[in-house]
């Protein structure tokens, strides 16, 4: 009799037995979708790194068959564009959350997209820190309880798509984890895109936040989405409200811009063959 | 032609020496932030590495020019960044993550005036403490203390290949004085530098358990993407890189071999250079610019007769615990001169015997005068 195998099950590290998301936590649907763009697409998984910060999405680079390096807290963009300057030629993703990558790790976000360095940024939000125990973050909505906001958030939230299009990323999406399929299509998307490219995939969390927030439910959160989801067919950022009752989703930016790595090594080539014409050894003085 | 290794003789910065170093060992890797007074190394790395082929990326902060370098070093490029004291503080927690991830990589520590921005343009020797615990957690670590721009040049190339052949982070603790010094430098020819490169592993990319070391304590080093599909994290990993953050054993086991690799090897590490102490009563115990000063001191008390000697730590970590137990038993004191409060004198304390122990604290830029230290050593103070 022939086993049944899971089509993913060849994407996950080996000897990697548990997971620490809780049930009902919509990393898992994230981290199939983006197996799932790697698989349609057909890309080679062996020149793929994965990066990611501290914090519950995290963990993700972990659970996958591939070359992964888990940074410490906010720095997971640092590495990758580490990794991605030094070898061009690998795909290198960032999947971690809204606390790690926009609050301790924000100016990297900034500047990462700004030179355009071709690395892939997925980014699960989940309007809070929930391996902590539910303190309120940088995405955190106004007036949401949680451990460290016992009053109500009086912090108004970042719109992450509408930061990522002004600090120029070259492709921004934003779905919420209701929206599967249309997040894998962008993912698929991105890994493609030669420049910085940026998903917000707006995530349920049921045991740290939903559940402060009268939401207790999985189901809870994910009809929250499919109630306030707005898909927009218009390439504009400004367009990207995020409110209680209305969620604006879709691709917000697609634009190309020269890459960073092809500029460095455009520089590095161009310098070489000077000297070697002069043969000179170099044009600095010492 | 050799672009990397510019064999010749030059009058030049001690900064640039130590850029130079970098390149003639194999650096292809720099990421850093201005700071004055290490400016100069990033300086010239964003003129040469393009013409050796490598790469200069100037990062938004010194946090992200040492997680940069960990990610270049992962994708198999030796990699370096260079600062001063407020940039090395931002480093601290990545250089614990290079620590735990035993990525071969490069500090340089242009030191300054401290605490906090401080003497910007002065020099110091007040982050040697940090250099060694700056990061939680317990680790070694291993410095290197140039006091010439030849040494810059010369000592940058020897903290890349202790990287490489242990597979930690390596620093250039370097005083401001020589950073900023013009003097001589002569680059040797390539075949007489001697360059270690990391240990790569021969099994099968399915059979590599990446933190599993050999018999030296040291692991076989993987590059991304050559198939290997390795992790690698800051969190406590058992050998085959997976988190197991529970378990006693796996930590104590992971943190003493983290230890050990570098305990173990530490008479190859340390280095440190003797004058006159054969049969000295006074020993001075110097590194870095104030070496010179001191080195002088002695020489003008030898001139006049006293049984002076001087000790230079070329890296002052590992800390040669042997070498001054030694001494303290055959000297009757010992003089520590810094530019600092006394940092290094807390590990002369410690592994002292039997010696007397006097201290010339410098601070606010100034180096130890010959004269100075010489009154020490006549004063008996």
């Amino acid at each position: 009799m022939s086993q049944l195998v899971h089509p993913l099950e060849k994407f996950v590290r080996p000897g990697m037995e548990s997971r620490i998301w809780c049930s009902g936590c919509s990393n898992g649907i994230v981290l199939n979708e983006f197996l799932r763009a790697v698989d349609e697409l057909g890309l080679d998984t062996s020149k793929m790194v994965l990066v990611s910060g501290i914090g519950c999405a995290g963990r993700a680079s972990g659970y996958v068959d591939m070359d992964g390096f888990h940074a410490t807290h906010g720095r997971a963009i640092p590495v990758a564009v580490g990794i991605k300057v030094a070898k061009p030629e690998l795909n290198v993703v960032v999947i971690s959350g809204d606390g790690d990558l926009f609050s301790i790790g924000g100016n990297h976000f900034l500047h990462a997209a700004r030179r355009n360095v071709g690395i892939k940024v997925i980014c699960i939000n989940n309007f809070n820190y929930g391996m902590t125990g539910g303190q309120a973050g940088p995405t955190t909505p106004m007036g949401a309880f949680l451990t460290t906001t016992p009053y109500g958030n009086i912090e108004n939230p970042l719109n992450l798509v509408q930061l990522a299009a002004a600090v120029g990323a070259t492709y921004v999406a934003r779905w919420t984890a209701f929206h599967v399929g249309r997040i894998k299509n962008s993912i698929k998307k991105a890994l493609m895109k030669k420049g910085f490219a940026f998903i917000e995939v707006v995530g349920i969390c049921p045991e740290q936040y939903g559940r402060r927030q009268k939401m207790p439910r999985p189901m809870d959160m994910m009809m929250w989405f499919k109630k306030s989801s707005v898909i927009s067919r218009e390439l504009d950022p400004s367009k990207a409200e995020f409110t209680q009752e209305r969620i604006v989703v879709g691709e917000f930016v697609d634009v190309e811009r020269p890459e960073y790595t092809e500029l460095i090594r455009g520089q590095i080539n161009s310098i070489i063959e000077k000297l070697e014409k002069e043969g000179k050894a170099t044009d600095v003085e010492i | 032609m050799r672009r990397d290794v510019l064999t010749g003789s030059y009058f030049t910065l001690g900064d640039i020496a130590c850029a130079e170093g970098a390149l003639a060992a194999g650096c292809r890797f720099f990421a850093g932030y201005p700071i004055t007074p290490a400016t100069e190394v990033a300086e010239h790395m964003a003129r040469r590495m393009p013409e050796v082929g490598g790469v200069y990326i100037q990062m938004e902060d010194e946090i992200a020019s040492i997680a940069s370098v960990i990610g270049a070093s992962y994708a198999g490029l030796k990699a370096m960044t260079a600062t001063s004291g407020p940039g090395f503080s931002l480093m601290q927690e990545n250089i614990g993550l290079a620590v735990m991830t035993e990525a071969p990589l490069v500090i340089v520590n242009v030191m300054r005036g401290g605490p906090s921005t401080g003497q910007p343009t002065r020099g110091g020797q007040q982050d040697v403490m940090q250099a060694k615990w700056g990061s939680h957690g317990d680790y070694e670590i291993i410095a290197f203390a140039p006091s010439s721009v030849q040494e810059m040049f010369d000592l940058t190339i020897e903290a890349f290949n202790c990287s490489e052949r242990f597979r930690c982070p390596a620093f250039v603790l370097a005083d401001e004085n020589v950073g900023h010094l013009r003097e001589k430098l002569v680059i040797p020819e390539p075949h007489e530098i001697k360059l270690v490169e990391r240990k790569r592993p021969k099994c099968d990319p399915r059979e590599y358990s990446p933190f599993k070391p050999d018999e030296d304590l040291i692991p076989p080093m993987a590059h991304f993407g050559e198939g290997f599909r390795f992790y690698a994290t800051g969190l406590t990993h058992n050998e085959r890189g997976l988190p197991r953050t529970v378990d006693p054993e796996v930590h104590a086991k992971l943190v003493r071999r983290l230890n050990e690799k570098i305990r173990r090897h530490a008479r190859e590490i340390i280095r440190v250079e003797k004058l006159y102490l054969d049969d000295a009563d006074v020993c001075v115990i110097a590194y870095g610019i104030v070496s010179r000063s001191a080195a002088s001191a002695v020489r003008l008390a030898r001139e006049k007769g006293i049984k002076a000697g001087l000790l230079k730590l070329v890296t002052v970590w590992p800390f040669p615990n042997e070498e001054v137990l030694r001494i303290s038993e055959g000297v009757k004191r010992i003089i520590v001169c810094e530019m600092n409060e006394g940092q290094i004198l807390r590990e002369v304390e410690r592994c002292n015997k039997c010696s007397r122990i006097s201290f010339i604290p410098k601070l606010g830029g100034e180096i130890h005068t010959p004269r100075e230290i010489l009154s020490a050593i006549k004063g008996g103070s």
